[in-house]
């Protein structure tokens, strides 16, 4: 293994993992609520009667990057992938998280956060499996 | 009060994402190739979240109701492991290594106007309609 220095970015990583963080102790605490994006939105798709606060939630993160490229520059988002990878992906994740009840969000930052051992099973399994995929598609493949 | 929370929550959980840097799929990827240039930016975006959040969470454990919208506090507290856990978080982490992009990021890079962002969101939006469609067991 390298070391990628001239792409790691600590500052930038550890202030944005900060707001991922307060943005989802502050739900929990002030509504009780698990800021899980796959969560919100799967919901959003099930005609429940918590619709309202998920599409709130929904809208302020579509938001933000509008606030963000009316005041500042566009931000690099460089997607390498192939359209019909990007489309078996986004399947993959939309079944993936549904079945497995939570994201990056949900498990991961949410789930870590209050000591869950469940999200901390589903955080090692699709990171494993992040891990290889990534070795095989970059370097096999 | 509960729809103001969220909406200020979910800007800031956006801006989270942009500020970190993980709206950037290559960025993703970088963390993820362990073979390859291994970019540890990830991981210390998994840190600052988890330790700004903790206390939050240990305060909300520890009361009987939401601090804003003052309903009973319910937050999940199922410890079961089991295949559906595993066997999603799986294909999650698939589909995640494949593109880079997972669903906040990638709501994040849609509303920024990436034409391959709308084409991941829309998918992903389809994988979840399929597996409402799936029966469940009772």
């Amino acid at each position: 293994m390298q070391v990628d220095w001239l792409h790691f970015t600590p500052w930038s990583a550890i202030i944005g993992g900060a707001l991922l963080g307060l943005a989802s102790g502050l739900l929990a605490l002030w509504a009780g609520k698990i800021a899980g994006i796959s969560g919100i939105l799967g919901g959003l798709l099930n005609a429940s009667s918590d619709m309202a606060w998920r599409g709130f939630f929904i809208m302020g993160m579509l938001l933000t990057p509008l606030l963000w490229l009316t005041f500042k520059t566009p931000v690099d988002i460089q997607i390498s992938a192939s359209t019909p990878a990007i489309v078996l992906a986004g399947l993959l994740v939309g079944i993936g998280t549904r079945y497995g009840s939570g994201c990056t969000s949900g498990h991961g930052v949410c789930g870590l956060s209050r000591f869950s051992i469940r999200s901390l099973a589903a955080v090692t399994s699709f990171m494993g499996a992040g891990f290889v995929t990534v070795f095989l598609t970059q370097h096999l493949f | 009060m509960l729809k103001i929370t969220a909406l200020f929550s979910g800007m800031l959980f956006s801006l989270g994402l942009i500020i970190s840097g993980m709206v950037n799929p290559a960025k993703v990827i970088g963390f993820l190739d362990l073979a390859g240039m291994w970019d540890p930016s990830l991981a210390l975006v998994m840190a600052g979240a988890i330790a700004t959040a903790t206390p939050f969470f240990v305060w909300a454990k520890r009361r009987k109701y939401t601090l804003l919208t003052q309903e009973k506090m319910s937050l999940p507290d199922s410890k079961i492991i089991d295949r559906p856990l595993i066997t999603g978080s799986i294909l999650f982490g698939m589909g995640w290594g494949l593109a880079g992009i997972c669903p906040g990021p990638g709501l994040v890079a849609l509303a920024m106007g990436a034409p391959k962002a709308f084409i991941f969101v829309a998918a992903m939006l389809l994988g979840m309609f399929i597996f409402n469609l799936l029966p469940k067991k009772p």
